[in-house]
């Protein structure tokens, strides 16, 4: 199983690469652009865990290392894998 | 009086540090491995040093607090004794839990390395005792994640215990924005536990605490360390 884990600041705190790769692309003409988040995306592989324990586990995870509750939330998929 | 200096792997002001305590304050002073979970009630404060544990993967200090140390640092800190963190060392307490807030990187995305002056907000702590209310330290820093955040509700009880211990200003001692180096809410540069047993400060004192150098600033949070006697 794969868990594709997203990882990027709460609203509100500040995001200073956001800001700028923003700017940066309304420079270039996206000038559609209202905001940008720069976040995190890791891949997880699991193995001999069914999805039901894997939605606990992966939230374990983030929770205990992979994000900073403080600053950052997250959220993930689990996707079967060969 | 005893000491420990903390050394994770990727630190690289652990040297610094213990210069500092044991050649220039002539305190008995030991190194700490990371490795090292056996308690340190020996010692009346321990430093955690600046560096970059573990390369800062991750986030800077979120792997190191993992280390076997911080189950004994923590168990030290949760009994009332003196740690001090020092930039990656302040990063790790916070990312260990044992001070409030996060540290996100610099509003300018660049390492920042000068220096900056900083005025004591609250003399009342193990760390600032020998300082004097509004006294200016100049003090420098050097990092890429000192940027201090927490949400309003936190900073009002941080305010309200007085957890601020040092915030950047100018020469006189303003907080000002124009003195802000990194971005931090509301010019903050050190806070403490609610206990004040536990510090963390993103300027770096042991830079500033050798006679061989004209500014000895940093000297005074060691100072109020040695005046606060016995932990």
């Amino acid at each position: 199983m794969l868990a594709k884990i997203h990882v990027t600041f709460k609203s509100g705190v500040l995001d200073p690469q956001g800001k700028a790769v923003h700017h940066a692309l309304n420079d270039l003409g996206f000038n559609e652009v209202r905001g940008v988040t720069l976040g995190k995306y890791l891949e997880v592989r699991l193995d001999g865990i069914s999805e039901t324990e894997a939605q606990g586990r992966v939230r374990e995870m983030c929770d205990k290392l992979l994000a900073n509750t403080v600053i950052e939330s997250y959220r993930y998929t689990l996707e079967p894998t060969d | 009086m005893k000491c420990g200096v903390v050394v994770f792997p990727g630190s690289n002001c652990d040297h610094d540090c213990y210069h500092i305590l044991k050649h220039v304050l002539g305190l008995s002073t030991e190194w700490i491995w990371h490795k090292d979970n056996a308690d340190l009630d020996r010692f009346d404060w321990v430093v955690l040093p600046g560096g970059f544990s573990f390369g800062d993967y991750l986030r800077a200090g979120a792997i190191a607090r993992l280390s076997p140390v911080m189950k004994a640092v923590t168990r030290y800190a949760n009994k009332g004794g003196r740690v001090l963190g020092i930039c990656n060392g302040f990063q790790i307490l916070l990312e260990a839990g044992l001070l409030p807030g996060a540290l996100l990187n610099n509003r300018s995305q660049k390492f920042i390395c000068k220096t900056v002056h900083t005025v004591v907000e609250n003399p009342d702590t193990p760390f600032t005792r020998h300082c004097g209310k509004n006294a200016v330290l100049q003090i420098p820093i050097a990092h890429q994640q000192g940027n201090f955040y927490a949400d309003d509700e936190t900073l009002k009880r941080m305010a309200d215990h007085g957890q601020v211990l040092l915030r950047y200003a100018d020469a006189e001692g303003r907080v000002t924005e124009a003195a802000n180096p990194n971005g931090s809410v509301q010019n903050i540069a050190a806070v403490a536990n609610e206990r004040k047993n536990v510090m963390g400060m993103m300027p770096h004192p042991e830079r500033v605490a050798d006679p061989l150098w004209p500014n000895l600033d940093g000297q005074s949070i060691f100072q109020s360390l040695i005046h606060s006697g016995a932990s």
